[in-house]
């Protein structure tokens, strides 16, 4: 993705808004946020179906309320490791449009934190260089006491992963 | 969506309407004096143009207005239903899509070229004048007061009648004071501007007139012009019009009472029909979709309650629970017909179809359909509309021969296309035949050679080379037509049927004709499949593409470790241990077995640990992230609230005969 799409992705997610409303969460110690109007509903971990043959970041399907949903795991998006689940283990289902479609998708997390606001002045978009992980992944950085909180952009998370395989769908 | 956009409602009311008209006119063309069918063109037209009006199409109910007044005097009896109005009637409707789509278009040009022909067809049909508007014309008026009838008047008066000193105004007034009356003035004898003489008369009249008086009152009217005039007076329903110049004092009784007793009979009729559509309830899909997902949830919940029901003690919790069970399955098998419809909705777009092709190619085709009661999905019956409409074409372009060449082969001049459905288990098959030429198995050859999709001189067995005209770009028609033969054909349509979990087949005897099978599941919403665990995961193969299950000896395991293959009645089956293809990375079962499954003539044999049982579950398709996974068709939910993948045979059955190409390469 190149500088100016990114850039455009920074100014689209605060649609010109000095807040934004985020649920926060942790991954392997790291802080995330997503936007709170994603997020359809936080679930306790449920029996998981693996998907042999999948990419390893969606590796596997839940039930959600008779939809057989794909389950995410966006730490091996970015390259971390996966860990064993906890008792704070929970799933967080968003609602994304890929491809004008509406998609539901579950997050694995290893914590959800809670609903707060983030302000744009304490934000900033990701370095080009010094970063463990792929920038393009990333929608900004917001410095919030001592620590970063990452949002991550799950557009390109989940869309160039399909591109790269969209030609293998059956036209209709 | 609780709110839905008028205009879009009153698209498709329209759009079902037209499909209504031109079935009845397509019907008209077989049998030309069908009085139901005319009047069911007459109505539909009449509320096209009712609501039309009423939702602003302006453009669509005043073109629309001109075929149902022609189709009011055929209706009549004024003049016969001719083919020519039957088609003229047929493109307009066409053009009143047209209108319908985009009501803002620049149409003008067309509809008047249009209303020509039209005008032309009734003229033709050697019945006097069309009609310039004047008045909204002509709902059935059905009179119920006692002595109130209807009257139809047309007068012409001789050219020099001004110079006489007539005022045909003066009579049109006199006529009015008899009654309710609608006027249309007749220009039809109107001379170019260039050659009318403005002091002759050239218009004529035609007088609808509801009136309490008796016929001889009307007569008066025109007393003093009568004599050298022509007039027509006849009582509106059902009486043929009396053609009499002069007075004639007898139809009055007995015809009132015909009159009257045909009236409320026709009445009853319309009222049938109209409670009839009544019943019908129009839902969104997705409503339907929705509640289908509610039940499927239903269902879960239910079986979940079963398993809790049969652990405890307590006899009425079982009793609840068993009513229950069936309250939910029954619910489930109501949910399964509410999406059913018949392939009627999809055949009949094809009379049209073939209607136009006869016209362009100039060949005599019958098409022939069967089975149309047959229920199919919907979303079933909207995706093959198109791979139809292609394999149709296709017969009729490529198959069927000139009316000549097919009497020089002994053949009558009129080819058959039979389209036919009918229902075996859970499927329905379709098949599309013709008895026209066959498929020329040399070009299908020598294509398939010059484009190289098979090797020059390749042996391949008949079923083989048929397939050929399934691959990309595969095209035999020499000529490009308007039909077909553009090579985004066969292919797509395979793809399709595939799409739909369904298989194609395709049987064509030289001069003989061909038939071309497509066997489709009735419903993609649901599927009998065999539940089977491999490792620790269960997995569902379409119970369809199931042709045996056989236990795999420890020896056949062993030996076949080099190749694998296991010898099934004389022939060798090559299959796939499912448990490597998925990597699950656990020791095999001690007794495996293997499921054979088949696509037409392919085979392959998957071994799984354990098979578990059939199942019959609602489909849920994979969402986008897993696209890419081809193995798998879709998921299902299982009794326990968790997922189990749908295999995808086909791909499977690639996978086995990729691996047994390798084998055979590898000697």
């Amino acid at each position: 993705m190149s500088e100016a799409a990114r850039k455009l992705d920074y100014e689209t997610i605060w649609g010109g808004e000095e807040e934004l409303s985020v649920l926060t969460f942790n991954l392997n110690g790291e802080t995330f946020a997503i936007e709170a109007i994603v997020v359809q509903e936080i679930l306790d971990l449920l029996p998981e179906t693996h998907v042999p043959g999948s990419k390893s970041f969606v590796s596997s399907v839940i039930n959600f309320r008779g939809k057989v949903i794909p389950l995410a795991d966006i730490r091996l998006a970015f390259g971390m490791d996966a860990t064993e689940t906890t008792i704070d283990s929970r799933i967080v289902v968003i609602e994304l449009d890929l491809d004008d479609e509406a998609t539901l998708i579950g997050l694995r997390t290893d914590k959800v934190n809670e609903v707060t606001t983030l302000p744009k002045l304490a934000s900033e978009p990701p370095p080009s260089v010094g970063m463990r992980w792929r920038a393009d992944y990333i929608n900004c950085l917001v410095k919030r006491g001592g620590e970063f909180i990452i949002v991550p952009n799950l557009h390109a998370i989940f869309s160039s992963k399909r591109d790269r395989t969209g030609a293998a769908q059956v036209p209709n | 969506m609780s709110n839905p956009d008028p205009i879009s409602v009153f698209r498709t009311e329209a759009a079902e309407l037209l499909e209504q008209i031109e079935s009845g006119l397509l019907d008209l063309t077989r049998s030309l004096d069908d009085r139901d069918q005319i009047d069911a063109v007459f109505r539909g037209l009449h509320t096209l143009k009712g609501s039309g009006a009423m939702f602003g199409f302006d453009a669509l109910a005043a073109f629309t207005h001109h075929c149902e007044t022609a189709f009011d005097r055929v209706r009549k009896g004024d003049v016969p239903a001719t083919h020519e109005l039957v088609s003229a009637v047929l493109s307009a409707q066409d053009h009143m899509r047209a209108l319908l789509e985009t009501p803002n278009g620049d149409h003008d040009a067309m509809s008047t070229s249009l209303l020509d022909n039209l005008h032309r067809a009734v003229n033709g049909a050697g019945s006097p004048a069309p009609v310039a508007v004047a008045a909204t014309a002509a709902a059935p008026v059905k009179e119920d007061a006692g002595g109130m009838r209807e009257w139809r008047i047309r007068f012409r008066l001789p050219a020099n009648a001004m110079a006489n000193g007539t005022n045909p105004l003066g009579l049109l007034d006199e006529m009015r004071d008899l009654g309710d009356c609608k006027i249309v003035a007749d220009i039809s004898q109107v001379p170019d501007l260039a050659t009318l003489e403005p002091r002759d008369m050239h218009l004529g009249w035609d007088v609808a007139l509801k009136t309490d008086r008796p016929r001889a009152d009307i007569e008066d009217v025109f007393i003093f012009v009568m004599d050298d005039m022509e007039l027509e007076i006849a009582e509106i329903a059902g009486e043929k019009p009396a053609a009499a110049p002069k007075p004639v004092e007898t139809p009055a009784a007995k015809a009132v009472v015909v009159a009257e007793r045909e009236a409320p009979a026709i009445q009853a009729a319309n009222d049938s029909k109209q409670n009839k559509s009544a019943e019908n309830v129009r839902v969104p899909a997705e409503r339907l979709d929705e509640m289908m997902d509610r039940v499927g949830e239903l269902v879960i919940a239910q079986s979940r309650l079963t398993q809790l029901a049969g652990t405890a003690a307590d006899l009425g919790l079982r009793s609840v629970s068993e009513e229950i069970e069936r309250l939910s399955g029954e619910l489930r098998d109501t949910m399964m017909v509410l999406r059913m419809m018949p392939v009627a909705s999809l055949f009949s777009r094809f009379r049209r179809l073939v209607h136009d092709l006869s016209r362009e190619t100039g060949k005599e085709i019958e098409l022939i359909t069967e089975g149309e009661t047959t229920e199919v999905d919907k979303t079933v019956i909207d995706r093959l509309a198109d791979p139809l409409v292609h394999l149709v074409r296709n017969s009729i372009d490529h198959g069927l021969e000139k009316p000549e060449e097919r009497l020089a082969a002994g053949k009558e001049a009129k080819g058959q296309v039979i389209l036919s459905a009918h229902q075996t288990g859970g499927e329905v098959i379709i098949t599309i035949k013709d008895d026209g030429r066959g498929i020329n198995r040399e070009r299908v050859r020598a294509k398939a050679e010059s484009s190289g999709i098979i090797q020059p001189g390749a042996t391949l067995t008949d079923q083989d080379l048929l397939q050929l005209i399934f691959q990309p770009g595969f095209s035999t028609a020499q000529a490009v037509t308007n039909l077909s033969g553009r090579g985004v054909g066969m292919d797509v349509v395979k793809k399709t049927v595939e799409a739909l979990r369904g298989t194609i087949d395709i049987v064509s005897k030289p001069g003989e004709g061909s038939t071309v099978s497509l066997r489709i599941p009735l419903t993609l919403a649901i599927i009998e499949g065999l539940l089977v665990r491999v490792g620790q995961g269960c997995y569902v193969i379409p119970l369809s593409a199931v042709e045996e299950c056989l236990e795999l000896s420890l020896e056949d395991d062993l030996r076949s470790r080099g190749r694998s293959f296991i010898s099934l009645r004389d022939s060798l089956v090559p299959f796939l241990r499912l448990r490597e293809l998925f990597r699950t990375g656990t020791e095999p079962d001690q007794h495996q077995k293997v499921v054979v499954i088949s696509t037409g003539s392919e085979r392959v044999g998957l071994v799984v640990d354990q098979i578990i049982g059939d199942h019959q579950t609602v489909i849920k398709s994979m969402s986008k992230l897993h696209h890419d996974v081809v193995t798998f068709s879709g998921a299902t939910i299982l009794g326990d609230g968790s997922v189990a993948l749908i295999l995808d045979v086909t791909h499977l059955i690639a996978v086995g005969q990729h691996q047994e190409a390798q084998l055979r390469a590898a000697g």
